[in-house]
């Protein structure tokens, strides 16, 4: 597709359903389906680590209204992943619906449904459990090849050769080199070797995790979920029930935030089983906590990284070792670590002689992880960016100027990147932009205040990806309607980002007609296209190429009708959005009577499907600089500033694009700065409400700048590439480095909270 | 325990236990738009305007509102298309499940400081949380309105 002007992309156009949105209609699953139906709870271990010995549930079978309680001793033995990923999944199958082994503070012991929540509680406390209560392995330096294991099941599988071993406690492991880095570290005149940690933040959507489910008409079980992954649901619960796929059928509301967090199918089973063995309807409602102690949170890591140069600050070699805590469970436990070493060296592609990238992902007694936004790369960035930073104040460079000296650019091959040729990268051009609009030759210097504060910045660069290469498959079927309207039906799962918005902006440029002349069909798997979901920051990009695959042949089949009515061929008509001319004669049909005719005595269909997969996953790429007040007296941290320039390729929706990048923002400035987890020496999670998982708020955040330096990607729709895990990526590095120049402490442990800095300080 | 209230200009007599909160209670009275996003008071999703204060109706016992007026969301439809596109022109909108406790919030404080300045806005919504927007483009949102009023007060002045 070449680069021209555009009608509709571009435009920074309102959400399609903002105004339903705001003015707080029933869109959301809880608004939507019906109350009259079983409330389904779990019951959850209160040991890290223990063995079912005995479980009661006679008395609590008793209380009335509730209708059944399910133990281990009721559930198929057959092991399945959570995850929401392409078949066969990268992550283990280790989970049973209800386990005898528990395996986390939080781990479903029992499945309890009745009329009522009242009830329903009231029978959950009558459940009576005897526990062996077993020594967990909470730390996750003490997991590989420890005493201790998680998963000692035989039954326990892992689909792909991703290096697990649950013998080993090890959900993956691999080695990657390229060049001979020890060779290459020993002759730098420079090795920076240094270890960073960061936490299990919570994606902290604000609606909870929720599912419904019924027997339809056809006695197929209906799930109506608040997910991110239709099609892998309805596949993980075929494995969980052991049902086929085809007597399921998964419906996605409106969903309030997902941030990846809904790429692992955390509440569906519960519900679903329960209508499957009782043929009634069943709701489950997560609680906040529920969702802050036993969901699918960022995995901690520790990643040491050897980063060597040479005095003039090249940076010559790369060596990341990366152990990542899956905890209980191995949801997204393989993929995620790849990231924070595919997503953090090829930044240094422009200098770096050799590289290597090695990872741990063990299994612990904590709650699994799972997918949030930025997906490892997160994880990385904060580490090989602090790494960068660590050289630059080191040698006293200026931090942009080493990024100068080092960084990828267009045109570059990325031998950390799977071999791939960059296409677009105006990394060096939103650099530039930053700093300028930042202001940065005047806020990095350290300025002291009258009243003692200290005020100074920070600066990291980012990259991602769009899409799994070679893997994710988005597909969009688009139909003329009777009116000369279209419907755009997506397999996509639009969680607030506003996919159904920009895709139908896409449409109605390729259509050439009004965006409110598309319609986006509600996402269902029975008749939405297949698409492995919203996730790797692929809906942009992989859908949005097969929105633009299918208006091409759409707009085939029109010109066939029409050239039946004008009797000519096809290739002499030109359709320019409400009418299909031929050149030659002037003759024309309109859209509407294509509409029509399309309905009476017509074999060509008006509905075309494509579906489309990349052989390539192009980086975004940004820069972010954080101005900071510190407190030296108190450690107390105030962001003042924030700006961040992002390549996104083509912004398809500025607006959108913009909000994203805000977003992803504060959910940083939340993770370096206030969001933590910590555990009792129980392996309990402390902070398990929003009472001590601080977000950040309207008053934390200063004052944040997005722009956008765009470049062009030849293989996305209309130049698009990905935005929304990127924005996530530069905080915590750019954080932790301007509290290093207010108080010369390098602080490589998220989140850095005003005590770390006082005691840093002191 | 019977109670008697007024939910958005109908009254309302019914039985309650004595710990239905009233969030539970709006909600089963069709005002959906009332959302729970945590349990402990923090996120603002569930205020509604209690004798035209905004209050968390996860913290306000069903029993309190006995005898009180409550206004939800689908109450004041109007006085929230007043602003609400200007929000909608950012994008700011997002996935919307805190949207109806922050617009109930945003009239609050257009009532009690009909022209807000910057810090006024970003004190007064402090307690509404989002996860999604970022909030910047929320405030770039109200102040548009703010502006876009101003100028149509200006030009029917002159």
């Amino acid at each position: 597709m070449q680069k021209k002007e555009f009608k509709t992309v571009g435009k920074g156009i309102r959400k399609k359903d903002s105004m339903q949105l705001l003015l707080g209609k029933p869109v959301y699953l809880d608004d939507i389906t019906p109350s009259e139906c079983l409330v389904v709870k779990v019951l959850r271990s209160p040991h890290a680590h223990a063995l079912i010995n005995e479980i009661d549930t006679s008395t609590a079978l008793k209380v009335p209204g509730i209708e059944c309680i399910f133990t281990y001793k009721d559930v198929p033995q057959e092991r399945f992943t959570q995850a929401g990923q392409t078949f066969p999944e990268p992550s283990p199958y280790d989970r049973l619906i209800l386990d005898r082994r528990v395996r986390f503070v939080g781990d479903a012991v029992a499945i309890i449904a009745g009329e009522n929540e009242r009830c329903v509680d009231k029978a959950m406390k009558l459940i009576k459990v005897k526990y062996e209560v077993l020594t967990p392995v909470l730390d996750l330096h003490e997991a590989k090849d420890g005493k201790i294991l998680v998963h000692p099941e035989d039954n326990w599988k892992a689909p792909c050769p991703v290096g697990a071993d649950n013998k080993r406690n090890l959900c993956a492991s691999d080695s990657t080199e390229d060049g001979n880095v020890d060779a290459v570290l020993e002759s730098c005149d420079y090795v920076i070797d240094r270890t960073y940690h960061t936490k299990a933040c919570q994606q902290a959507m604000m609606e909870t995790f929720r599912t419904y489910t019924r027997m339809d008409h056809f006695g197929r079980l209906h799930v109506i979920a608040s997910t991110q992954i239709i099609f892998h649901l309805r596949r993980i619960l075929s494995h969980a029930l052991g049902i086929p796929n085809n007597k399921i059928r998964i419906e996605k509301p409106r969903i309030g935030g997902g941030f990846g967090a809904k790429q692992t199918a955390v509440a569906e089973v519960y519900p679903a089983f329960v209508t499957f063995k009782t043929g009634k309807p069943a709701k489950i409602i997560y609680s906040r906590e529920e969702s802050q102690i036993a969901a699918s949170p960022r995995h901690e890591m520790e990643i040491r990284v050897r980063l060597g140069a040479d005095k003039n600050g090249k940076i010559r070699a790369l060596d990341v070792y990366t152990l990542s805590n899956t905890g209980a469970y191995g949801e997204h436990g393989p993929t995620t670590v790849g990231l924070s070493g595919h997503k953090s060296i090829p930044l240094y592609t422009g200098s770096l002689e050799a590289f290597r990238f090695a990872y741990d992902v063990v299994y612990t007694n904590t709650q699994a992880a799972g997918a949030y936004r930025g997906y490892g790369a997160t994880q990385g960035i904060f580490a090989v960016e602090s790494a960068v930073n660590e050289l630059a104040e080191t040698l006293g460079i200026d931090p942009t100027d080493i990024r100068e000296k080092n960084m990828l650019r267009e045109g570059m091959v990325m031998p950390a990147y799977y071999g791939e040729k960059t296409n677009s990268c105006a990394l060096d051009r939103c650099m530039a932009k930053c700093s300028k609009l930042f202001g940065w030759r005047d806020k990095y210097p350290v300025r002291t205040m009258p009243d003692g504060k200290i005020r100074t910045a920070g600066m990291a660069i980012a990259m991602q990806g769009s899409c799994i290469s070679n893997v994710d498959v988005g597909s969009a079927t688009i139909t003329l309607g009777d009116d000369g309207c279209y419907v755009l039906s997506i397999g996509a799962a639009d969680m607030g980002t506003g996919c159904d918005t920009i895709l139908a902006q896409m449409a109605a440029e390729c259509m050439d007609c009004h965006i409110d002349n598309v319609e986006v069909a509600g996402v269902d798997t029975d008749s939405s296209p297949y698409d492995s979901g919203s996730y790797a920051s692929s809906t942009t990009y992989v859908t949005g190429q097969a929105v633009v695959l299918a208006c091409d042949k759409l707009k085939k089949q029109l010109c066939s009708i029409a050239a039946e009515t004008l009797s000519c061929t096809d290739d002499s008509l030109e359709f320019d959005g409400d009418r299909i001319s031929n050149l030659e004669t002037g003759e024309f049909v309109t859209l509407d009577d294509i509409s029509y005719q399309a309905q009476c005595n017509n074999e060509i269909a008006v509905r075309a499907t494509a579906t489309h997969s990349s052989p390539v996953s192009p980086p975004p790429f940004m820069a972010g600089m954080v101005e900071i007040e510190l407190d030296p007296e108190t450690g107390s941290v105030d962001v003042l500033d924030y700006v961040a320039v992002v390549d996104c390729g083509t912004p398809i929706n500025p607006n959108l694009a913009r909000i994203q990048t805000e977003g992803g923002l504060v959910q940083g400035i939340g993770m370096a700065l206030y969001e933590d987890v910590t555990f009792s020496d129980k392996g309990k999670i402390e902070e398990n409400s929003f009472m001590q998982y601080k977000l950040p708020t309207r008053l934390d955040i200063g004052h944040l700048q997005v722009e956008f330096e765009s470049s062009w990607e030849p293989t996305g729709p209309f130049g698009a590439k990905s935005i929304g895990e990127i924005v996530i990526n530069t905080p915590s590095p750019a954080i932790a480095h301007a509290i290093y120049r207010a108080t010369g402490v390098w602080h490589r442990n998220l989140p850095i909270t005003p005590e770390k800095i006082l005691f840093g300080i002191e | 325990m019977k109670i008697t209230l007024t939910l958005n200009s109908r009254t309302i007599t019914a039985d309650v236990q004595p710990d239905t909160l009233l969030i539970d209670f709006v909600r089963n009275h069709g005002c959906s738009s009332v959302k729970r996003g945590c349990e402990t008071a923090n996120c603002g999703l569930c205020t509604v305007l209690m004798d035209d204060m905004p209050v968390l109706s996860c913290s306000v016992l069903a029993a309190r509102a006995d005898g009180h007026v409550i206004q939800t969301l689908e109450g004041l439809q109007n006085e929230a298309e007043e602003f609400i596109g200007f929000i909608a022109d950012q994008g700011a909108d997002q996935c919307g499940f805190c949207n109806p406790g922050f617009v109930m919030n945003t009239i609050a404080l257009l009532r009690e400081i009909p022209d807000p300045t910057d810090d006024e806005i970003k004190s007064f919504l402090a307690g509404n949380l989002c996860r999604c927007s970022g909030y910047e483009g929320q405030l770039r949102g109200i102040r548009a309105y703010l502006e876009s009023r101003s100028n149509k007060q200006n030009s029917e002045d002159i």
